[in-house]
C-alpha cells in the first residue's frame, strides 16, 4: 500500500492550482484574433416579435456581425433536444415544442435570446446591443402552473392548456383500494421552492472554427462534453462528431445547472463559422440567474393512508412541475423517472400511485439541480411522515421505524419500479438519534423556553437513487442516450500513468480520488497518476458528471481498465521470468512468481511493453494501454438519516440552527476527507433551500429575484458547523461498491429543517410553513397563531 | 485611451485602458493576470477580492484608474515558488474549497481578517465572510481553514 489507496483522505492534486490562482477556467481563456459576443435579450416574458432592426447597431464602432433568429432559420439550424422522451397515461407521447437558440417570432421568458452582437471587444458588443431595436408585440404571460392549465394563454400555440405530458406509475386500483381500507387518512399540500443553482462561475463558452480543416472547437463551462458533442453536433448543427470538439476545462461549480445544452453554445459555435474568427461569450451574473436552468418548482397534494397501529398501506400524490418555457436537455426526467420512482423512500408502503403534469410557463426552463426530483420526493414523504405522526398520535421516531424496511428486506422491490439492492436505514436513523442526542431534546427545549426561546427538532430519513444509470432501464424508461461511462488507462514506458475519463470534475475532486483508485490498483504512489477529462479530443467518449455518477459508474470503468492492463503485463512479466502465467502474483506493485524470490516491478514491465526486445509478440501487442466501457446493473441507493434541531426567538422570527446532524450511507468511501466536504456542499443548499432560497416571478413574468441582492445565498454566518458521518453498507450493484455522495446532503436536509421549526412553532398551533421559511415567514406565522389564540 | 500604471504583486505593470475600465478588468484582461475571478455584477459574491494598499478590497468596485499608482496583491503574489503561503496551506490541508473559483477571493479576504484580528473566533470568521460566497463547501470547511491558517501565522 502506498497510503494514498482507497479510504485515505489524500489532500487534493488540484488544490495547488487552485490556490496559487492557476486555474483554467472558460474565461480565463484567450485565443488569438479572438472577437466578443453579446447577446441581447428578450425583456418582455411573452412577446411576438415583429421585427429586428440591427441597420443603426451594424454601424457601430468594432462591430464585426449581428445575427437574429431568422438567420439561424434561414440556415436551417435544429432546436435544442430534449434527451428523456416521457408518454402520457393514455401512452401518447409527451409534446415537444420548438426550442430555437436564437428566439424566432416570439419570446417566451425574460431573457431570452434574440440576436448576437459579435464585435473586437466585450464592451463594444454591448454598446451595439443597445442600438438594435426590437419590435415585440407584447403578449400576456403565464407563470402561475394553474393558470396556464387553464388555457388560455398559450407559451406554444401548439401545446394546448400549456400541459406538456400528464404521466403516472404505480397501481391505482391498489392504492384506492388501500384507503378503502384505511383507520387514518393524513393529506398534506407542498410547494417545493424553485431554486436559482448559482454555481459561483457563470457560464461561458468560446467558439472555434478552422476552415483549414473544418473543425470546430468550443471550450464551455459544461460538465459533460461528450453529452455536449452529441447533441449540438448532432441535432441541431449537423456537424458530426470527427469536426466538433468540446473541452470543458476547470468547471468552477455545476450543481446540474452545468448539464445542459445551452443556446449560447450553438450560437456561438454557429457563428464563429460565419466570421471566420474565435467568439468568446461570458454570462454576467444577471444573465446567469435569467437563462441558467432553475431547479425544483413542484406543488403537490398527497394522501397517506395508515391503519389503526399506523402501519402505511398506501400513497397517493398528485403533482404539477414547471417546467419552463422550453423543455430543457433533461426537464421531463427529473419530476417523473427521478422523482415519483422514489416514493417509497425507505418505508415499506405497499401500494403507491402518483400522477404528475408538467406544465409550460413563461419561465427559464427548469431542469436537475443537485438532487434532482429526490429532495422534492423526499421533502414531500418526510413531511408527510411527520404530519401523520402528529395526527396520528405516534412519535415521529417510532412511526418511522415501524414502517421501515428492514435489512433482511434488501433487495427489496417497491411499488414504483424500483429495486433498492441493499441498505440499512434503521441503522443510519439509529446513529443520527444517537449523535444528535435526540432522547435530551425534551431537557433543551425546557433550558430554551427559560430563556424564551421557542426549540424544535426535526428529522428526515430517505433513499435516493444515483450512479446514473443502467442503460437498458434507462432506456426503458424513455432515456434517449445510454448512461454508462468510459476508461482509457494509459501506462507510459516509464510506469507513469495517464487516466483518461468521461466524467467531469467541477469541484468533486477526480483528479485525487480516482488516482487512488489506480494508486490501489497498481501500487504506485499518486504523483505517478495524472487523470484527464473534459476535452473530447482526448477522452474516447463519456457521459459525463451528474446524479453523483462518477464514481459508481465512472469508477467501475476505470478498474476495470487497471484490470486488463494487470492481465496484460502478467502475461509479460510471465515470459520475462520464465513462468507460467498462472503462477503471476500482482501485488503492492511488484509481479512475483509463486513459490519463488523473482519479482519485477510494475515499471520494469511497462518499460518491456513499450521496448518489447524480450516479449512475448505472438501472443500480445505491445503497449500497455487499456479501455473499459462500464455500465452499471442498478442503480445505486444511497441513503441515511439527517437530524436538524432549531432556536427561534419569537420577537422576532430569527431562526438559528444549532446543531445538524448527518449519518449518510454512501457505500465504500474512497476519500473521507472529500465525502465530508461533499456533505457539507449538499447541506448548505439544503439549508438555503429549506431557509433563505426561492425564486420569484411577478404575473408579468419579471424575475425579481434577478441578482444576489434579491435572491438570498447562504452565506457563512448563516450555517452551523455541520456534524457529518458515513455508516455504510457497502454498495451491491457495482465493484467498488460504492453508491454516490454529490447530492445526499441537499437530499436529505430541507424536510430535516422544516420539521425542526414546525416542532417549534408546534406549541402555538402552527402546522404548515412554505420554503423558504425565513424569519420573516416563521414571525409572520407566529403572529398569525397569537391572533388566532388570542380570538379563541 | 489613458494609461493606467500600478505595482501588482511587486512588479510596477502599466497598460492603457478605457476610463470605464475595472480593476478586475485591468488585472484579468490586461495583465491576463486571471487568478482574480467574477463571479457576479453586483459587487455581492467576493470572487474578485484583492489587496490594494495592504486593504482587502473587491476589485469589481474600483476603477482601474482610482489604483494608479497603488500597491495590488492578487491570489498569485501569495505563494513563494512552489510552496504555498500559511494560509494558502490550511485551505488545501482542510479542504477549504473544492471548485476553486470562490478560493481567491476567500484566501485573499482571509488574510485581511487577520492582519486586523490575528485570533479571530469561529463567529467573527463567519461574519468577517459575509461578502464572500461559496457554493460548494457550505463554508464549513472554509471556516476551519481560516482559523488553522490564523493560528500557523500566530505561530
Amino acid at each position: 500500500m502506498t497510503g494514498t489507496g482507497i479510504g485515505a483522505s489524500v489532500k487534493r492534486v488540484e488544490d495547488q492550482r487552485f490556490l496559487t490562482g492557476n486555474g483554467n477556467y472558460t474565461d480565463d481563456i484567450n485565443r488569438p484574433g479572438q472577437s466578443h459576443a453579446w447577446i441581447l435579450r428578450s425583456p418582455h416574458a411573452h412577446a411576438t416579435i415583429t421585427s429586428v432592426d440591427i441597420s443603426k447597431a451594424e454601424k457601430a464602432d468594432g462591430v464585426i456581425a449581428i445575427f437574429t433568429g431568422a438567420d439561424m432559420a434561414a440556415d436551417g439550424v435544429g432546436g435544442l433536444p430534449c434527451g428523456w422522451h416521457i408518454h402520457n397515461k393514455d401512452g401518447s407521447p409527451m409534446l415537444e415544442p420548438g426550442h430555437p437558440p436564437l428566439a424566432h417570432e416570439k419570446v417566451r421568458h425574460v431573457g431570452d435570446q434574440v440576436a448576437i452582437v459579435i464585435a473586437a471587444t466585450h464592451d463594444a458588443a454591448r454598446d451595439a446591443a443597445e442600438l438594435i431595436e426590437v419590435d415585440y408585440g407584447v403578449l400576456p404571460a403565464v407563470i402561475n402552473m394553474d393558470a396556464a392549465l387553464a388555457g388560455g394563454t398559450l407559451v406554444h400555440d401548439d401545446v394546448p392548456n400549456n400541459r406538456c405530458f400528464d404521466w403516472e406509475i404505480g397501481d391505482k386500483n391498489a392504492v384506492e383500494a388501500a384507503f378503502a381500507a384505511a383507520d387514518h387518512v393524513v393529506s398534506i399540500d407542498l410547494v417545493n421552492n424553485r431554486l436559482i443553482p448559482n454555481a459561483m462561475e457563470p457560464r461561458a463558452a468560446i467558439s472555434e472554427f478552422d476552415r483549414s480543416s473544418g473543425q470546430y472547437t468550443l471550450h464551455t463551462t459544461t460538465q459533460n462534453p461528450h453529452v455536449i458533442r452529441l447533441l449540438m453536433g448532432a441535432f441541431v448543427l449537423q456537424i458530426p462528431e470527427h469536426k466538433l470538439r468540446i473541452v470543458a476545462p476547470d468547471v468552477g461549480g455545476g450543481f446540474g445547472s452545468k448539464i445542459f445544452h445551452y443556446a449560447e453554445e450553438a450560437i456561438l459555435t454557429w457563428a464563429a463559422a460565419k466570421v471566420h474568427q474565435p467568439i468568446k461569450w461570458t454570462a454576467e451574473r444577471s444573465e446567469s440567474f435569467a437563462t441558467d436552468a432553475h431547479g425544483r418548482d413542484h406543488e403537490t397534494h398527497a394522501d397517506l393512508a395508515l391503519d389503526k397501529s399506523g402501519k402505511f398501506l398506501g400513497l397517493r400524490v398528485a403533482t404539477k412541475a414547471n417546467v419552463g418555457a422550453y423543455l430543457s436537455t433533461f426537464g421531463s426526467s427529473v419530476p417523473t423517472y427521478l422523482y415519483a420512482t422514489l416514493l417509497a423512500g425507505v418505508y415499506t408502503t405497499p401500494a403507491i400511485y402518483a400522477e404528475v403534469q408538467t406544465v409550460f410557463t413563461n419561465t427559464v426552463p427548469v431542469d436537475a439541480y443537485r438532487g434532482a426530483g429526490r429532495p422534492e420526493c423526499t421533502y414531500l414523504l418526510e413531511r408527510l411522515v411527520t404530519k401523520a405522526a402528529r395526527q396520528v398520535g405516534i412519535d415521529p421516531v417510532a412511526l418511522r421505524k415501524m414502517n421501515m424496511i428492514q435489512p433482511d428486506q434488501y433487495p427489496y422491490q417497491t411499488p414504483v419500479a424500483l429495486m433498492y439492492d441493499c441498505g440499512d436505514s434503521p441503522a443510519t436513523f439509529e446513529s443520527a438519534l444517537k449523535a444528535s442526542d435526540y432522547a435530551g431534546f425534551g431537557a433543551r427545549r425546557a433550558a430554551a423556553e427559560k430563556s424564551g426561546k421557542l426549540r424544535g427538532i426535526g428529522i428526515s430519513t430517505y433513499v435516493e437513487a444515483c450512479g446514473i444509470a443502467p442503460s437498458a432501464v434507462a432506456g426503458a424508461l424513455g432515456a434517449r442516450a445510454g448512461l454508462y461511462e468510459s476508461a482509457q488507462v494509459r501506462v507510459h514506458p516509464t510506469g507513469s500513468v495517464t487516466v483518461y475519463t468521461g466524467t467531469h470534475s467541477h469541484g468533486q475532486g477526480h483528479e485525487t480520488t480516482f488516482a487512488q483508485l489506480v494508486s490501489e490498483s497498481f501500487g504506485i504512489p499518486i504523483d505517478q497518476i495524472e487523470i484527464s477529462h473534459g476535452d473530447t479530443d482526448q477522452v474516447q467518449f463519456g457521459m459525463g458528471t451528474y446524479g453523483s455518477r462518477s464514481l459508481a459508474v465512472g469508477g467501475p470503468a476505470i478498474l476495470n481498465a487497471c484490470n486488463k492492463v494487470i492481465d496484460k503485463a502478467k502475461k509479460i512479466a510471465a515470459h520475462i521470468m520464465e513462468a507460467d502465467v498462472s503462477d503471476i502474483e500482482f501485488a503492492d506493485g511488484k509481479f512475483t512468481v509463486a513459490g519463488t524470490d523473482k519479482e519485477m516491478a510494475f515499471a520494469e514491465i511497462s518499460l518491456a511493453a513499450y521496448v518489447p526486445h524480450n516479449y512475448p509478440i505472438e501472443e500480445i501487442e505491445p503497449g500497455l494501454d487499456e479501455n473499459a466501457f462500464y455500465d452499471p446493473l442498478n442503480f445505486s441507493f444511497p441513503g441515511g438519516a439527517h437530524i436538524c434541531e432549531v432556536e427561534i426567538d419569537p420577537e422576532t422570527g430569527d431562526t438559528e440552527i444549532i446543531s445538524f446532524t448527518a449519518v449518510d450511507d454512501v457505500g465504500r468511501v474512497v476519500n473521507p476527507m472529500i465525502v465530508e466536504g461533499q456533505v457539507h456542499g449538499g447541506l448548505a443548499q439544503g439549508v438555503g433551500q429549506a431557509m433563505l432560497e426561492g425564486c420569484v416571478y411577478d404575473d408579468a413574468g419579471q424575475l425579481l429575484t434577478g441578482s444576489y441582492m434579491d435572491y438570498t445565498m447562504p452565506r457563512a454566518d448563516n450555517l452551523p458547523n455541520f456534524s457529518v458521518a458515513t455508516q455504510s453498507v457497502m454498495g451491491a450493484s457495482n465493484p467498488l461498491e460504492v453508491k454516490g455522495v454529490g447530492e445526499v446532503g441537499a437530499i436529505g436536509s430541507p424536510p430535516a429543517v422544516i420539521n425542526a421549526i414546525l416542532d417549534a412553532l408546534a406549541p402555538l398551533g402552527v402546522d404548515d410553513i412554505s420554503m423558504p421559511a425565513t424569519s420573516l415567514k416563521v414571525w409572520q406565522a407566529i403572529q398569525e397563531s397569537s391572533v388566532r389564540q388570542a380570538a379563541e | 485611451m489613458p494609461t493606467v500604471s500600478m505595482t501588482v504583486n511587486g512588479k510596477s505593470v502599466s497598460a492603457e485602458v478605457e476610463p470605464r475600465t475595472l480593476l478586475v478588468q485591468y488585472l484579468r484582461e490586461s495583465l491576463g493576470m486571471t487568478g482574480t475571478h467574477v463571479g457576479c455584477d453586483t459587487s455581492q459574491c467576493g470572487a474578485c477580492v484583492v489587496h490594494v494598499n495592504g486593504e482587502s478590497l473587491k476589485s469589481c468596485t474600483m476603477l482601474a484608474a482610482q489604483a494608479e499608482g497603488a500597491d495590488v496583491t492578487t491570489i498569485e503574489g501569495l505563494a513563494d515558488g512552489d510552496v504555498l503561503h500559511p494560509m494558502q496551506e490550511a485551505f488545501r490541508e482542510n479542504h477549504g474549497l473544492q471548485c476553486g473559483f470562490c478560493t481567491p477571493g476567500m484566501v485573499m479576504s482571509a488574510l485581511d481578517l487577520v492582519q486586523k484580528n490575528p485570533d479571530p473566533s469561529e463567529q467573527e470568521v463567519r461574519e468577517w465572510l459575509e461578502g464572500n460566497l461559496c457554493r460548494c463547501t457550505g463554508y464549513h470547511n472554509i471556516v476551519k481553514s481560516i482559523l488553522a491558517g490564523a493560528q500557523a501565522l500566530r505561530g
